[in-house]
């Protein structure tokens, strides 16, 4: 019961705070809104017990990539903004991108508890009250089962910072 | 019925405690904040030659509650093209992170509001880390300049020593093994020795990354008075204003508490594993005994009635929290029977002040610090942080790594993990060293140009 409501506050929050970030006109007001949405995920992370996956994303969402976004709002003049246009007006691309995720997550949900190994994993609350601890079952199945992922992630990481290093750089 | 009535009870334990002693801390801080500012004015006063406030009080002692009433009475002034939302919003949430995080700590085996969080120090890390948002958020909204420029320096400032503060907590980590404070502390109860011997590398860059991340002099230059009026803080005024005075005291008890937690054993007494030493019990009550009738001396020499009986009403505070501390220690002496039944409230009480001392003790260091340093340069904070914390950081948690390894090799426990994580922590002060020098010839080669400086405006 107590699961429901959080999931209902946490999802509606997040949908709505979406919704106002992609229409508000000032940059900041979008920005704040991004966080919320952002602090609602990481709510619904929480209420489905994954605490790791939670603080990692206020701590690097939020934490981190937002500042560096308000960061540089700021040094954006907000005025010349306003007078330009708001949106892309990329309707058709946008249009099927929409569509052939929401057929995604709809095949998702659709074959879910149907066949075992397909759609989303159910998970029972007798099995959740004896789950291992969280940061440790991450880190187990990112240094074991999905370790070569996790290399190819992180290396192409570190390329995208040298790459934004590289270019922004002054050339002497 | 009775099943119901347990069932009743479970739930108030499970979702009203956890709630009473959040409003209990929400309650409490301002004040004990106010405490800490007043102590912080003797200090400056003391270090600068002077007595600092004497008028509210015997010795200033409600100066406090005096500066509440009036930033609580002030007139509170929003500017004309301030965007009055963010504007309302920016303090609220500075205090909202700092008290938030303060939810994980756990001043005491038996004192955590949030009880046995798996991943305990990153949420009071990451959380408290979210009060950024206030400052930038509030010096975007006052639509100053002054505010905006304190805005940008305070975020550039925490994004750049995260770094080195996040790096230093992962060296003191991977003596635990665990994220969860009491699995921390209880392994520094174990091991027999507090992380700070183990890491001291990692514990000065802490220190000073934690400086720059609550904003305190050396490192205030997002609020320089002398360049940028109060920086994030210009346009505020009265209770916004004193919001924001709570955030920054609130962090600094947060940061305080994270390297109390991590490196000073958290509310273990110093050597709490050595049976010979178990006379250091002693110590708390007796020390406040002694400042007690230090205030009972003292008494006769105010000037008016009302104060001398303030002063005594100290000294009577003094008295009751030195018998609590007393009796768990001195029942089990007289009566040897008691030891089992004293035992929990043995290490609530004393775990509490053990805690709360080492935290006072830091900050106090913060305050000396303070008042010894002068400010940095905005281009040198950035140098130091970029050049020197990061490398030295990255390198001494590659060390102590190696360190660990070794030391598992060899079977070493306790203090003789020393063994291996001394040389460490020398061969990290030689690199430490060696970046000073090359960052010293690379100074000397360029020309003596003035840095241009972006954020000093």
């Amino acid at each position: 019961m107590l699961d429901k409501v959080l999931f209902y506050f946490f999802a509606g929050i997040a949908v709505a705070s979406a919704v106002l970030m992609v229409t508000r006109r000032n940059v900041v007001h979008s920005a704040i809104f991004l966080i919320t949405a952002l602090l609602a995920t990481a709510g619904i992370f929480l209420q489905l017990r994954a605490e790791f996956l939670f603080i990692v994303q206020i701590i690097l969402y939020v934490g981190g990539i937002m500042v560096l976004f308000v960061f540089v709002i700021m040094l954006v003049n907000l005025d010349v903004a306003l007078q330009q246009i708001q949106f892309a007006r990329q309707k058709w691309v946008a249009l099927i991108v929409a569509l052939a995720l929401a057929g995604q997550v709809g095949v998702m949900f659709w074959t879910s508890g149907k066949m075992p190994g397909q759609g989303l994993p159910v998970l029972t609350a007798a099995a959740a009250e004896h789950l291992p601890p969280n940061s440790e079952a991450v880190a187990k199945s990112l240094f074991s089962t999905y370790l070569l992922p996790f290399e190819i992630a992180s290396v192409l990481l570190l390329v995208a910072m040298i790459g934004a290093v590289v270019m922004a750089k002054k050339r002497t | 019925m009775n099943a119901a009535l347990q069932a009743t009870l479970e739930f108030l334990k499970l979702y009203w405690g956890p709630l009473l002693c959040g409003v209990a801390v929400v309650a409490i801080l301002p004040l004990i904040v106010g405490y800490i500012v007043l102590v912080e004015r003797k200090i400056m006063a003391d270090m600068q030659a002077r007595l600092g406030p004497m008028r509210v009080g015997p010795h200033g002692l409600l100066q406090p509650i005096a500066d509440a009433v009036k930033l609580l009475i002030k007139e509170d002034i929003i500017p004309e093209n301030a965007d009055k939302l963010v504007f309302w919003l920016a303090p609220v949430l500075s205090v909202g992170a700092g008290l938030l995080s303060l939810a994980g700590l756990a001043i005491g085996p038996a004192f955590q509001i949030a009880q046995d969080i798996n991943i305990g120090i990153l949420f009071v890390v990451g959380i408290s880390a979210l009060g950024i948002f206030g400052i930038v958020l509030g010096g975007w909204a006052s639509n100053s300049h002054y505010s905006l420029m304190g805005a940008l320096r305070s975020s550039a400032q925490l994004v750049s020593y995260e770094t080195a503060a996040g790096m230093a907590l992962v060296s003191a980590l991977l003596f635990t093994g665990t994220l969860n404070i009491k699995s921390i502390v209880e392994a520094q109860s174990k091991e027999g020795i507090w992380f700070v011997l183990l890491a001291p590398v990692a514990f000065f860059t802490y220190l000073v990354a934690s400086i720059a991340e609550t904003n305190r002099a050396p490192f205030d230059l997002p609020e320089a008075e002398s360049e940028l009026v109060a920086g994030y803080m210009t346009e505020f005024s009265g209770f916004r204003w004193s919001l924001y005075f709570l955030a920054e005291y609130t962090n600094m008890i947060v940061v305080a508490s994270v390297a109390t937690t991590l490196f000073l054993g958290g509310w273990l007494r110093p050597f709490s594993g050595v049976p010979w030493l178990n006379f250091l019990d002693f110590v708390p009550p007796l020390l406040l005994s002694a400042i007690g009738a230090y205030c009972v001396l003292r008494m006769p020499k105010q000037p008016t009635r009302v104060q001398q009986l303030f002063m005594l009403a100290v000294a009577g505070l003094c008295f009751v929290v030195a018998l609590v501390l007393a009796a768990p220690v001195v029942l089990p002496v007289i009566k040897p029977s008691l030891r089992a039944a004293v035992a929990p409230f043995y290490a609530g009480i004393h775990g509490g002040f053990w805690f709360i001392f080492k935290v006072s003790l830091y900050i106090y260091f913060f305050m000396w610090l303070r008042f010894t340093i002068p400010r940095y340069r905005f281009d040198q904070l950035m140098r130091l942080g970029w050049h020197f914390l990061i490398p030295l950081s990255i390198i001494n948690v590659l060390l102590v790594g190696v360190a660990l390894i070794a030391g598992a090799y060899f079977h070493l426990q306790g203090w003789g993990l020393l063994l291996v994580t001394t040389p460490a922590a020398v061969i990290a002060l030689v690199a430490a060293f060696l970046i000073l020098a090359v960052e010293k010839e690379h100074d000397a080669r360029q020309e003596q140009t003035a840095a241009s400086d972006f954020y000093a405006g």
